[in-house]
């Protein structure tokens, strides 16, 4: 049982049935193939990146591997079990953060929502006090307590929720957009904790996410979907050459400024003026500081920002240069 | 889109009754469950009253037929006039919880102008999407009282109106409750109870005894369900009609002018506050 | 240690287990509303006032005639009595299920279905309120006045008749929430429709059977058996006449009535659940 991978998916397939009105008694009928044959392994303990566009299959992915939808079609196994025909005794197994709603009970202090899956996941005593004391102090909760869930920040309410899925040791955890909406704080504090976690429990953690720095700091794998379609699976690394994709370097010059020459070895170039502020694209995994010396030596630099590409322009990306597999 | 002077703003508030109407009219599963359950209602009561009225055929001055058609009159008006919620307080009161009701006091519309558009406009909707079908379904069943003269049921839809407008000035001032009270669900059940029972829902109010009976008749409810339905029925023949739309009318003016003064003595706490 | 806690989980049937979650998350909810006991007596003296406006409804009615459909006002009390203490245990209970549509809808039933615990549960548990004894109250007290008004010839079956009623009459009210609840796996608006079972059903109890239209009676006798919750065991109880001819021995058919409505319910509850984890939200 341990030498076979912890998740396995095989041609796995979710079709919905989209029915919209057109007029007044008039319906169309649409299929929609959120996920479209979708294969990949996770062995145990591995740390995997899940991302795509919005509306690329991600959740509903999640949604298949947790139990929640059934899949159309294909063979999905974790931990050996089908999610499908043996929701209740998986869950026991694995822990679910979802990024945009809460597992914990609204109304009520998070001490009850803990005290609750104590009793209803029959943690052992000595285990769940371990463990929930390990979250408070590692997660920073012992003000948060005896708050309702209701009155506590997004941050505040995503910290508590990773400590409700972890309560019972589960050997995987989901997180569906866990850093959506923290601060810069919380997302550090988030990412030490799923660091940590992984490295000393062999969790395997599956994360989708809409920031790429959460995927280059935690994950030594990432998985692409876009459109139902698993299009990239390997080291986050890879992307940027597969995608080819470019950081923006956005620079504001003194005045109003021809487009900056940087001669025709530099990788950098000119996209975009708008009066004294110019847009200068290079290869992401190229370093900026260079380039950024380059521009203040011949130039009158007053202020740059770099910015990252987003997911979308990198799978677009990915795309047009037609590497998806 | 400005709306400037005084014919701006009654274009605004227009605006704001449509949109009311428009919001509900595309809830349809709603409104078809919601007919269903008030054609259920209108049979139960209308086989109870047929008991009632085999025992005393005059009972409360009514007779039969106008017995029966003041128990689907009430089923239409149950969610016109919002007996049991359904209306704008949710939406108030939530704001008021939440804060956001500072933003609406520093528009330039009137808040209880702008509501009770509104309120109006989800009242047409209810009356003409979940009160006629009950209406026509139960003078199919049974032989109702229908007015024969197109005068009456102009008549009875002014009546109406101000029915509305005096349920909409009470459930403003329930809903303001929720500046002070922690949990404002527990004085709107309150006001549900006392308006179903006052308004006549389960009991029109000639039946009640005594001195009940008279405070029933007197109370602002009763403008919700018995003085229309009393209309509808023909009971205030001419001059009678004008004292019937005072009463109505002088408890909406009362009502809303306590909701004024409640809005700005809440107005004030919010500004004191800081919102 | 996991492998301990799966076959403990797997052995254990799954009726077992969900009883055993609805009653954790009770005591939950129980513990949060005594640590504002205030609050709860008030709203418990709330709901119990709300519900109690229904028998003055009658008593009023009672004020002009002597009699309703052949009944006296205690007659209609007992009927009223069992009615309103079986939807008002029901409603305490289940009451909370018609907040599936609503969970549904804003996609929250998913967090239940991600926990290890049958959802039914978890939904039927979900903010259980205690206020709602005030209805069981209320229909006590009504029944405690027809049973000390009425002159009932009692035999040792009409003794065990009464509680008998009320929890097959709790049992038959708490398929139907499920029931409605089920439906709102396809129709998350149409929530109200339950309510003109339920809250009509408890309606039309309180009054005698002889009042309504035989055609009725016969639908809430063999379509949606809301007759057997008081009206078929009341009437025995007090030796009167079923409008539509029935033999005598039906009166005593509530239990099997309730279990054979829980097993449709139960299927329902399966088929709806099944399609949403097939159709999403």
């Amino acid at each position: 049982m341990d030498d076979r991978d912890f998740i396995e998916l095989d041609g796995v397939e979710k079709v919905f049935d989209v029915r919209r009105r057109t007029g007044f008694l008039r319906r169309e009928r649409r299929e929609v193939r959120a996920v479209d044959g979708i294969s990949f392994r996770v062995p145990r303990g591995e740390m995997v990146g899940y991302i795509g566009p919005n509306g690329a299959g991600k959740s509903t992915t999640i949604k298949m591997l947790t139990g929640i939808l059934t899949p159309s079609g294909g063979r999905l196994r974790v931990a050996g079990i089908d999610p499908a025909k043996e929701r209740t005794k998986l869950a026991h197994r694995i822990g679910v953060v979802f990024g945009q709603r809460t597992t914990l009970w609204w109304d009520l202090p998070l001490r009850d929502s803990y005290r609750l899956m104590h009793r209803m996941y029959r943690i052992p005593d000595s285990r769940y006090r371990e463990n929930l004391d390990r979250c408070v102090e590692l997660l920073d909760l012992g003000a948060l307590l005896e708050v309702p869930v209701r009155q506590l920040s997004l941050g505040q309410r995503m910290r508590g929720d990773i400590a409700a899925a972890l309560l019972h040791d589960p050997e995987v955890l989901y997180l569906d957009e866990p850093t959506i909406g923290l601060d810069v704080t919380s997302k550090a504090k988030v990412r030490g904790f799923l660091r940590d976690l992984n490295a000393e429990r062999s969790t395997t953690v599956l994360l989708t996410t809409h920031d790429l720095t959460d995927i280059e700091q935690l994950c030594e794998r990432v998985m692409v979907i876009d459109h139902g379609r698993l299009v990239y699976d390997g080291a986050p690394a890879g992307l940027h050459e597969v995608g080819g994709s470019e950081r923006m370097l956005v620079v504001d010059l003194e005045r109003e400024l021809p487009p900056i020459e940087l001669g025709p070895e530099s990788p950098a170039r000119v996209v975009k003026v708008e009066g004294p502020r110019q847009w200068l694209a290079f290869p992401a995994a190229a370093s900026a500081a260079p380039l950024v010396a380059r521009i203040a030596e011949g130039y009158p630099l007053v202020d740059l920002s770099v910015r990252e590409p987003d997911i979308e322009s990198v799978i677009a990306k990915m795309y047009v240069s037609g590497s998806a597999l | 889109m400005r709306f400037g002077g005084k014919g701006g703003e009654v274009r605004l508030y227009a605006v704001v009754a449509a949109g009311g109407f428009r919001r509900h009219a595309t809830y349809r599963v709603a409104t078809f469950a919601g007919v269903f359950t008030n054609t259920v209602f209108g049979f139960i009561l209308a086989y109870t009253y047929t008991a009632l009225w085999d025992e005393r055929p005059h009972l409360g001055g009514y007779d039969m037929s106008q017995a029966l058609t003041y128990v689907w009159l009430g089923q239409a008006l149950l969610m016109t006039c919002a007996m049991m919620g359904g209306g704008f307080e949710d939406e108030l009161m939530e704001r008021i919880r939440t804060g956001d009701i500072a933003v609406d006091l520093y528009r330039p519309a009137d808040l209880q102008l702008w509501w009770l558009a509104g309120d109006l406009g989800r009242a047409a909707f209810h009356l003409l999407g979940r009160g006629i079908v009950p209406m026509v379904l139960g003078a199919l069943a049974f032989d109702l009282a229908l007015p024969g003269s197109p005068w009456r049921w102009l008549a009875f839809l002014v009546s109406v109106a101000l029915g509305v407008v005096v349920s909409f000035a009470v459930r403003f001032l329930v809903a303001l409750s929720a500046f002070w009270l922690l949990d404002g669900a527990g004085a709107m059940q309150i006001a549900w109870l006392t308006g179903l029972f006052f308004s006549g829902m389960l009991l029109p109010l000639p039946l009640f005894p005594g001195v009940l009976g008279e405070v029933a008749r007197v109370l602002p409810w009763s403008s919700l369900l018995q003085v229309p339905a009393d209309v509808f029925l023909g009971r205030y023949p001419g001059r009678e009609l004008l004292r019937a739309y005072a009463f109505q009318a002088g408890w909406a003016v009362v009502l809303l002018l306590a909701g004024r003064l409640l809005q700005s003595v809440a107005t004030r706490r919010v500004v004191v506050q800081g919102g | 240690m996991v492998r301990q806690r799966e076959t403990v989980s797997a052995g254990r049937s799954r009726l077992v287990e969900g009883v055993r979650a609805y009653g954790l998350i009770v005591a939950m909810w129980l513990r949060s509303t005594m640590a504002y006991r205030a609050s709860f007596v008030m709203t418990a003296a709330g709901n119990f006032l709300v519900t109690g406006f229904d028998f003055v409804a009658i008593m009023l009615m009672f004020g002009h005639v002597d009699a309703l459909g052949g009944f006296t006002l205690p007659e209609v009390a007992l009927l009223y009595g069992t009615s309103a203490t079986a939807f008002g245990l029901c409603d305490l209970v289940l009451g909370s299920m018609d907040r599936l549509g609503r969970r549904v809808r804003d996609g929250t039933l998913d967090t239940l279905l991600v926990r290890p615990v049958p959802v039914l549960a978890q939904v039927a548990a979900d903010r259980f309120a205690l206020r709602r004894v005030g209805r069981i109250t209320q229909g006590l007290l009504v029944l405690g006045y027809a049973l000390g008004t009425l002159d009932i010839a009692w035999t040792p079956l009409k003794v065990v008749m009464l509680p008998l009623m009320v929890l097959s009459g709790a049992a038959i009210f708490g398929a139907v929430f499920v029931v409605g609840a089920a439906f709102q796996f396809y129709a998350q608006d149409a929530s109200e429709v339950q309510n003109a079972f339920t809250y009509g059903g408890t309606t039309l109890l309180q009054y005698p059977p002889s009042v309504f239209a035989t055609d009725l009676v016969r639908g809430v006798t063999f379509v949606v058996p809301l007759a057997f919750v008081s009206w078929l065991p009341a009437l025995y109880v007090l030796g009167r006449d079923y409008p539509v001819g029935l033999p005598g021995w039906v009166a005593f058919l509530p239990p099997v009535v309730a279990a054979g409505c829980w097993v449709l319910a139960g299927l329902a509850w399966r088929a709806g659940l099944r399609a949403y984890r097939s159709t999403g939200s």
